[in-house]
């Protein structure tokens, strides 16, 4: 071993240490951003490391690289809005992919060859997963944008078609391994991973993203430990490894959080199984409580606790501000207020929680579900901004529903429910929600923001 | 080498068990941080972009170039969007923008 080869895997094995304390400090917000620094040294570390690696003979196209990355993610980073972190983090699951996918074919080019056959599986695997993970993150980022739509797209065959896909692929890289020079065949890996990526993940509905985005991030952390086994880099494969686990845990806690199996989510094509107009689809006739603000207003000046329900709907209209405005109010009066979280709700596990965060709502106010859930019969009102899986009591009582067995927020058991809503329309989960037609139910429809800060302006006329 | 991969396979395992156990301590509060965190952190690709960029090879320099700006963007942007996510997250009301709302109402 040479001097440099010696300081570079010391580099490395440091950076890998931060690594894995940057993760620990975040298992508490206090810790969390003194965690982060050291992450960020390990990977500097890391970084320099590497440029003095003794396969690295020309500067030019890494300094393109690194200046042009470093502009986009510093403009990226600075002007995102918090509500569309979901997108944001389905971008860079499909950045981070196409890194993998496109260092996988250059390593190939270079010296595939005369690679020995295990390094030869794990290219060829770096490739298939890291181009699956380029394109199935777009398409999850179309998704959650609306421009591909939110429903699952869905045709004859999808499932048996990616299997298929999926099989081939395994078939190309043992091919690959046996006949190293099939250049064709190599490229064929490519393909289906692309397509894969794209096939794949077009059946699966919106409100499912936060299962497929984790799924999304265990590749790309699998990818890269492919990546680490190719080019027997220790470091690739404990970064590759740390990220996976959590994408795993995460899509698990998720796949819990709606009481529904891994291959339920990605084969299931929730959503599809009611038609419009077929029968058991929402029957809008049934009768239901509209309210005004000022109804609502009302209900809101008569209670002594209030909690909050949010929902993807309060990503939708940026209202987590006029939640917290409505609550500071509230507060003012004497009014005990909380905050229910649901892990899936929004479009990413947390993304509730960043989004009241920003609005300056303390975390010791917010409450998941197990530690809220009892809470709920004690309550005078709920208020349900934008939610409506997460609060639909058919998932306790009917086990017909597509939703049976999820757990759900027992809002129900409260004195009265505000739910708002922009229209009675079910959306395109189509399933019913008997909540919105309970006798203690109120339905506020209009958006979100508007309503909170109509609600507010009510709440303050009867401070006078 | 023939036992390269194995130890490799080693590594590998202890570092999914290691993931799994202080990942499972993460609270939901900050799942969104955690996912944007790991984002960061798995821009370490960035290593071996940086391998392919800067060898003899043309067309691998080529690719290495893209690769090394996709990584770059997930390295710098992950990690300032995550110290983004992470300032907001507080036990008590920010003085300043409580402070703002008293004295819009007074």
């Amino acid at each position: 071993m040479t001097p440099t080869a010696v300081v570079l895997g010391l580099a490395y094995l440091v950076a890998a240490v931060l690594f894995i304390l940057c993760l620990r400090g975040l298992s508490g917000p206090q810790t969390a951003r003194r965690g982060l620094v050291l992450g960020e040294v390990g990977m500097l570390i890391a970084v320099v490391a590497t440029l003095l690696h003794r396969e690295i003979v020309t500067y030019e196209w890494i300094a393109v690289g690194l200046l042009v990355g470093s502009t986009i993610g510093i403009a990226i980073s600075a002007t995102i809005p918090m509500t569309k972190m979901p997108e944001r983090i389905a971008l860079s699951h499909s950045f981070g992919g196409l890194a993998t996918g496109l260092v996988g074919v250059a390593e190939y080019m270079r010296e595939g060859e005369s690679l020995p056959m295990f390094k030869l599986a794990a290219l060829g695997f770096e490739t298939f997963l890291g181009l699956l993970t380029f394109t199935g993150s777009i398409m999850a980022f179309g998704k959650l944008q609306g421009f591909i739509s939110g429903a699952p797209i869905t045709w004859k065959g999808q499932n048996v078609a990616n299997i298929g896909l999926f099989f081939a692929s395994l078939a190309a890289i043992g091919i690959v391994v046996v006949h190293p020079e099939a250049r064709v065949v190599f490229f064929l890996i490519a393909a289906v991973g692309l397509a894969l990526g794209v096939t794949a993940v077009l059946p699966i509905g919106g409100a499912d993203m936060p299962v497929v985005i984790s799924l999304l991030n265990s590749y790309a952390g699998l990818a890269a430990c492919a990546t680490g086994f190719a080019l027997s880099s220790q470091i690739l494969i404990i970064s590759g490894a740390l990220d996976g686990s959590s994408g795993l845990l995460l899509s698990m806690l998720m796949s819990k959080a709606m009481n529904r199996s891994f291959a339920n989510v990605l084969f299931g094509a929730f959503g599809t199984a009611l038609e419009p107009g077929a029968a058991g689809a929402p029957q809008l006739a049934k009768a239901y409580n509209e309210a005004t603000v000022e109804d609502a207003g009302a209900v809101l000046k008569a209670s002594q606790s209030v909690i909050f329900v949010p929902g993807y709907g309060m990503a939708v209209s940026q209202a987590q501000h006029a939640v917290r405005d409505l609550a500071t109010a509230l507060e003012r009066r004497g009014v005990d207020v909380k905050y229910a979280i649901h892990p899936v709700a929004g479009r990413m596990p947390g993304h509730m929680n960043v989004l009241l965060a920003e609005a300056n709502v303390p975390y010791d106010k917010l409450f998941d579900l197990d530690d809220i859930n009892d809470d709920f019969a004690r309550t005078d009102a709920v208020v349900v901004v934008g939610a409506n899986d997460v609060v639909n009591p058919a998932a306790k009582k009917d086990p017909a529903s597509p939703i049976y067995g999820m757990p759900v927020f027992n809002v129900e058991q409260s004195r009265s429910v505000l739910v708002l809503k922009r229209s009675m329309n079910p959306g395109f989960s189509g399933v019913e929600n008997e909540l919105f037609f309970a006798p203690n139910t109120m339905m506020v429809l209009g958006d979100a923001k508007k309503t909170l800060l109509a609600m507010l302006g009510e709440l303050k006329e009867g401070a006078h | 080498m023939s036992g390269e991969w194995l130890f490799n396979l080693y590594v590998f395992v202890l570092a999914t068990f290691v993931g799994y156990q202080v990942i499972s301590r993460v609270p939901a509060l900050l799942h969104t941080p955690l996912m944007s965190g790991t984002n960061a952190i798995s821009g370490i690709s960035l290593v071996a972009s940086l391998i392919a960029a800067g060898s003899h090879h043309r067309l691998s320099q080529l690719l290495g170039c893209v690769a090394v700006t996709c990584a770059t963007i997930n390295v710098v942007g992950g990690f300032l969007i995550t110290d983004r996510m992470l300032r907001m997250f507080r036990r008590k009301p920010d003085p300043a923008v409580k402070g703002k709302l008293e004295g819009g109402k007074g």
